[in-house]
């Protein structure tokens, strides 16, 4: 069936749980631009021009429903005065952590004038430049790190975690911290031209706090902080769970969830019916070694359990592609979502 | 017993110090120090293991819980204890990533269930490969988050066996859990689903070893 949707419109259909033309689906291809480019991820990741460039050749190749300026984790750590360490085949990732004390909270102030800072400038270009070249017809995803996970990179987990149950006034003020950086760098990206901005928030998964701490903490903060920003938000686990508490991820305010590949799709699409949209969950670490059919087969197996009725995107589970996963697999899951994932679902209703 | 486990997971699970102190205090009379972990403290951290894989435990929880047994554990089997010394050597690091909670978990629970271990912190492919042949280990244990790093593996497993190291290679993390068979691609001869199952690979490692 002939597609009639823009990227824009069928994501927007999806997003208020109708059926669009054919199910929408997010590949969030990071490094793999550099691939395209015939560069280094150091190199790719240097120029704003670079990345534009890598999206619009990866969507014009894997013809996925969104533009993504997320260049890597570590990013906003730059603008704190933290250390990127590049390597050849993956992510870029943080340095030691740069709050080296518990005192040193005590007098870190959030970085301002984000235009000016080099690493953010290239994200604010990039979502300007790709904004001129779609307009409204497709989607751009910007990214930041919730207030409440960001302390992971700034100061280690373990200590991240001592802060929490140990230390409730200098966590307070980190939060407020974090939350003036994190709402300031939202509204810029908004301003760039960004449609959306994904909230990625691990800690608050089940995985990682109980529910009764996430109440106290990252409930909170992603209530205060989701509210300042002018514009819609997607909150991801990056491959945490979150079943026992999408009801109150619903109540602070975001649209959809990033769920990982550990959770039961269908399960999950029956609690967060109506109230948020899905966004997953295909494992991108088994990915690197799927075939073509495994890789229909588990489009198939996604669509079954979360498309009818709108409300999902398909994408991985994590936010970000491995670098080793090969064009075939991502090429081969592009041709499932448009081959299966056309509304309406009519192999899937004689099954 | 039972009680002693079932009131053991539920303080460590609470973070509650002083609730643990009392525990091991009420067995110390009956009981042996060794005992107690093995039979005790090593039962109420697989439960606690088993739950988190489950998905009603959270990570944060086993940390401080894991950091308040080794911290009371140390107490009644000091690191000197000769209980501690009949295993192999072992140490136990990351590579070239500073998200050290996995490791720290490990090194806390590994404690905790009565075995000694070095803590390497994060290093080079290379430099693990240093450490491991000057200390002449026989486990070593890596932790990773991040799937580039768990690949890196099979090279340390290479070098390794080039060297004639005769080493078993344990991993846990991340990757591993998303990708059933990523362990056996990069070489290494046991994986950990979660934390507490380290205990129980080693001591199957300590059968092997020991014959």
């Amino acid at each position: 069936m002939a597609e009639t949707m823009t990227s824009m419109q069928r994501v927007l259909t999806a997003l208020s749980h109708q059926q669009a033309d054919r199910l929408p689906f997010f590949l969030l291809v990071t490094m793999h631009g550099a691939k395209e480019l015939g560069l280094s991820i150091k190199e790719y990741f240097s120029k704003a021009e670079n990345v534009v460039e890598g999206q619009l050749r990866l969507r014009k190749k894997y013809r996925h429903d969104c533009h993504y300026t997320f260049f890597y984790a570590p990013l906003e750590i730059e603008a704190w005065g933290g250390e990127v360490l590049y390597c050849d085949d993956g992510p870029p990732n943080t340095a030691a952590p740069f709050l080296k004390s518990f005192t040193d909270i005590k007098n870190i102030e959030p970085p301002s004038r984000l235009a000016d800072i080099p690493a953010l400038r290239k994200v604010l270009q990039a979502t300007t430049l790709l904004k001129e070249r779609v307009g409204d017809t497709v989607p751009i995803i910007g990214v930041v790190k919730s207030p409440f996970s960001l302390p992971v990179m700034q100061m280690g987990f373990e200590r991240y975690i001592e802060l929490m149950y140990e230390q409730p006034d200098l966590f307070a003020r980190l939060m407020r911290v974090n939350e003036e950086f994190c709402v300031d760098w939202a509204n810029a990206q908004l301003a760039a031209g960004a449609t959306a901005i994904c909230y990625f928030d691990p800690v608050s998964s089940p995985t990682i706090i109980s529910k009764e701490m996430y109440l106290k903490t990252g409930f909170a903060v992603a209530q205060r902080t989701l509210s300042r920003i002018k514009g819609p938000t997607a909150t991801h686990m990056a491959s945490g769970r979150c079943l026992p508490i999408v009801n109150e991820l619903s109540e602070t305010g975001t649209a959809v969830v990033g769920v990982s590949a550990l959770e039961d799709l269908a399960e999950l699409k029956r609690a967060c019916k109506s109230k948020l949209t899905l966004l997953g969950n295909l494992n991108g670490i088994e990915m690197r070694l799927w075939s073509a059919a495994k890789a229909e087969e588990e489009v198939k197996k996604a669509i079954a359990e979360a498309a009818s009725g709108g409300g999902f995107i398909l994408s991985d589970n994590h936010g970000e592609i491995p670098w080793q996963v090969p064009d075939d697999v991502l090429l081969a899951v592009s041709e499932a979502v448009h081959r299966w994932g056309q509304y309406p679902l009519a192999w899937l209703d004689r099954q | 017993m039972e009680k002693l486990i079932d009131d053991l997971t539920d303080a460590l699970l609470s973070l509650d110090r002083i609730a643990v102190q009392k525990i091991i205090a009420s067995a110390s009379p009956n009981i042996s120090p060794l005992s107690f972990v093995e039979n005790v403290v090593v039962v109420a951290l697989d439960r606690i293991g088993k739950r988190w894989q489950e998905g009603t435990v959270s990570l944060a929880q086993i940390y401080m819980g894991g950091r308040i047994c080794e911290q009371l554990v140390d107490e009644i089997l000091p690191p000197a204890a000769p209980e501690r010394k009949n295993q192999p050597k072992m140490a136990i690091c990351t590579l070239v990533d500073h998200h050290m909670l996995g490791k720290s978990i490990v090194y806390s629970l590994l404690r905790a269930s009565g075995f000694e271990l070095a803590d390497y912190g994060s290093l080079s492919v290379q430099e693990v490969v240093e450490r491991v042949k000057e200390d002449g280990l026989k486990v070593l244990l890596i932790s990773v988050l991040m799937l580039p790093s768990a690949l890196q593996i099979k090279t340390v497993k290479d070098l390794l066996n080039n060297s004639n190291c005769d080493v078993k290679i344990i991993v846990g993390g991340a990757p591993f859990r998303f990708d059933k068979n990523l362990w056996r691609e990069i070489g290494a001869d046991c994986m950990c689903e979660n934390a507490s199952e380290a205990v129980a690979v080693i001591s199957k490692v300590m059968e092997e070893i020991h014959g």
